[in-house]
């Protein structure tokens, strides 16, 4: 009896122990990132991980978006950043790369690269060596968002071509009603801006000629994209060149204004601020009717491993389950992310038809190919563009800055 | 008796020295580690070329090369220094000369002066975040202040911070509202150690206000003035808060508001909009802006002492 009894307790004893040892061994990695708002949806999506992985618990640790790059290279300098780093894309990885900052991933430690599609994996390659550093997360659209009950209101239906939204424009300010909402008042909408109405005058073919070094900005097709950007100065707000894209959400979700250039990141923000708003999220106009409608399209940033992470085996873990149809489809439902991985389900309407918008997309041609040295196309642009609008430059003048500014590390641009 | 005032003689120094050492090392180690130790590792810095966000290899005057003579980044310098310039005149002549009359009219006493002082010297006191931001609703194209009221007297407004020609002027009003009270203060201070003999003496020899202002309080304030002139060079060269604030850290719209600390905080710390983080370049540029305000300020100094007359 006795000895029963203490045979219980010692297998008690080894269970408990056998209980906190795991616990004891359990890795924790540490996710950093700039993104608060997004962090109950991440604690789900790492809930699900470690229920897959239960040695291994992830921490959510945020930072603010404005001073994310100086405390992560900072961190990293001094040895104690994250495990997992939630990167932008393109050129945001150079210095942090260059200084062997981030693990290379390969299908061997990240077999769910399989699952991403190439263009995303440029996002989050260094341009200098081909490897992938991070792991694409989401892809943002910019297009026009459309307010469909000012324009039901004043009678009208969304253009479609050049020479429609003119009309129409024309016609809603006749009105009253602000036809654009934008201005130029935020330096780094500027860019996008000029993505979103140039993109579909320039076509696959000038960013083919562009980046194999057959043609540059000086081209007469870029020169004339950006002159049509001119005729938008009369149906942008008063004083548009003040407005900044805070104002034109507000005249957009107000509907004083009819229209908005924006980008796929605001549909969760406009719905929050505005629920009743009954938008739509279309394609920017074409030159002439029958030619495709393309939006722009570029990847927002990715998940990259600590090359100094203590933890690297279990990080590694980490970004490649990033990659799966689970996690893809749990940051489309929660988070509204169009996921680059591949199957995942799209529930909401608005996001598939930016998804299905997305098949006929051209890229941010600064932000994917003109970041990864000073200057860079996008400080040049944004310098460059708000004195255009402003009449103080032509469009030839800008075309030949950004040109011969580029032209300082990028060879095809160089004599040209 | 010899031995003893011996050693009294040895150890009455060193314990001096012992406390001079103890008081001066607190100030002495938060001077060096906060002042001394960032501007010689900047000044290191600025030397070398950056692998990414490592320094990588020493490429001596490389750095202070392109922000002084490789285009584009030479343009941004030179139009950043000459946003300073400006700010720099138009401070001196509307913010400096706004606050010695202002200084002059509370030093006369008049009904209210009190009131006044307390008025003028407020807004000194906000934090330059909410002035800038404050300023920024005022001058908002569609729903501002400035221009609500100019369309009440029937004038067209002005997208003011977005207009080339009229933003760095926008800048530079909201900065004299915020700051019109310090130079104030400083100079009425200057002006009421002047003792009241002198100022009656003029006026019993038929002074009016013009010939007491020009004649006797410009001459003996002189103290006062070297102090606001030396301030308002350093924090024109050094200014960064509200152009941040108002024109963004690119300093919009196209660099018409872009000042030599906006240009080195986006050169040093940039982000993929703006740029790329070169902490080599930021630090050369962080290098010369030090030599220039030091070396402009000990030779003002050394000017504007000769000048001043002693009571």
């Amino acid at each position: 009896m006795k000895i029963r009894g203490i045979g219980r307790i010692a297998l008690a004893a080894m269970a408990a122990w056998s209980l906190t040892a795991t616990a004891a061994l359990a890795t924790e990695v540490s996710f950093w990132t700039w993104r608060q708002e997004d962090k109950a949806a991440y604690q789900e999506m790492f809930a699900d991980f470690t229920k897959l992985n239960p040695d291994i618990t992830v921490k959510f640790e945020s930072f603010p978006d404005d001073d994310y790059p100086t405390i992560v290279s900072t961190a990293l300098a001094a040895g104690h950043a994250g495990d997992v780093i939630h990167t932008h894309a393109y050129g945001w990885l150079v210095p942090f790369v260059k200084a062997g900052y981030f693990v290379p991933l390969d299908s061997a430690s990240v077999p769910s690269i399989a699952n991403m599609p190439p263009d995303a994996l440029i996002a989050g390659s260094y341009n200098g060596d081909g490897k992938l550093y991070s792991l694409p997360f989401a892809s943002q659209t910019l297009g026009l968002f459309i307010n469909k009950d000012v324009f039901a209101k004043a009678g009208l239906t969304p253009p479609t071509t050049w020479d429609e939204f003119i009309t129409v424009s024309k016609a809603l300010k006749a009105k009253g009603i602000i036809p654009l909402a934008n201005g130029l008042g935020t330096n780094w909408f500027n860019e996008m801006f000029v993505a979103i109405f140039t993109n579909p005058f320039l076509g696959p073919d000038f960013v083919k000629d562009l980046t194999t070094g057959k043609t540059t900005f000086k081209d007469p097709r870029y020169v004339a994209a950006l002159g049509k950007l001119l005729e938008l100065r009369d149906y942008m707000p008063p004083g548009f060149e003040g407005v900044d894209y805070d104002t034109a959400g507000q005249l957009f979700l107000t509907g004083r204004a009819a229209m908005l250039a924006g980008g796929s990141f605001d549909i969760a923000t406009y719905r929050g601020a505005n629920p009743k708003i009954n938008m739509d999220f279309i394609a920017p106009p074409s030159p002439k009717a029958g030619d495709p409608r393309y939006v722009t399209k570029f990847f927002d940033g990715g998940y990259a491993v600590n090359a100094a992470s203590p933890n690297r085996e279990a990080a590694l873990k980490l970004v490649n389950y990033m990659g799966t149809k689970a996690f893809g489809d749990k940051q489309a439902s929660l988070l509204g992310n169009i996921s680059p991985i591949k199957g995942v389900e799209i529930k909401d309407p608005m996001l598939s038809q930016v998804a299905a918008l997305n098949q006929s997309a051209m890229p941010h041609i600064n932000v994917v190919y003109f970041r990864f040295q000073k200057p860079t196309g996008s400080e040049l642009l944004q310098g460059d563009i708000t004195k255009m609008m402003a009449g103080s430059i032509t469009p030839e003048q800008l075309a030949a800055d950004l040109t011969n500014g580029i032209a300082k590390w990028y060879p095809p641009f160089q004599g040209k | 008796m010899s031995d003893v005032r011996r050693r009294a003689r040895f150890y009455w120094p060193r314990r001096r020295t012992i406390w001079i050492v103890f008081l001066l090392l607190p100030a002495a180690l938060i001077m060096s580690v906060f002042v001394l130790w960032p501007l010689l590792s900047a000044l290191r810095l600025s030397f070398y070329g950056f692998n990414g966000l490592r320094p990588a290899e020493f490429i001596g005057f490389e750095n202070f090369r392109r922000v002084l003579m490789e285009h584009p980044f030479s343009d941004w310098t030179y139009n950043a220094f000459g946003n300073n310039v400006i700010v720099f005149c138009a401070l001196m002549v509307f913010e400096n000369g706004t606050a010695f009359l202002l200084a002059f009219a509370l030093l006369k006493a008049l009904p209210g002066h009190r009131v006044h002082q307390v008025i003028v010297f407020l807004p000194v006191v906000l934090s330059a975040v909410i002035v800038g931001f404050l300023w920024k609703l005022f001058l908002h194209p569609l729903f501002g202040l400035v221009n609500q009221s100019l369309a009440l007297v029937g004038l067209p407004g002005r997208a003011w911070l977005g207009d080339e020609s009229t933003a760095l002027g926008s800048i530079i009003v909201a900065n004299i509202w915020h700051w019109l009270g310090f130079p104030t203060l400083v100079l009425l201070a200057g002006m009421q150690r002047i003792s009241k003999e002198v100022l009656e003496a003029a006026r019993l020899d038929g002074a009016g206000d013009f010939k007491l202002l020009t004649k006797i309080i410009w001459p003996l304030i002189g103290p006062s003035v070297t102090i606001v002139c030396i301030l308002t060079f350093i924090g024109s060269f050094n200014w960064f808060e509200l152009p941040y604030i108002m024109a963004g850290v690119s300093g919009s719209p196209g660099g018409a508001t872009d000042v030599l600390g906006l240009y080195f905080y986006r050169t040093a710390f940039g982000s993929t909009t703006t740029g790329i983080q070169d902490f080599g370049q930021g630090s050369a540029l962080a290098v010369l802006m030090f030599i220039f305000i030091a070396g402009i300020t000990v030779v003002a100094l050394r000017i504007l002492r000769r000048r001043e007359v002693q009571m």
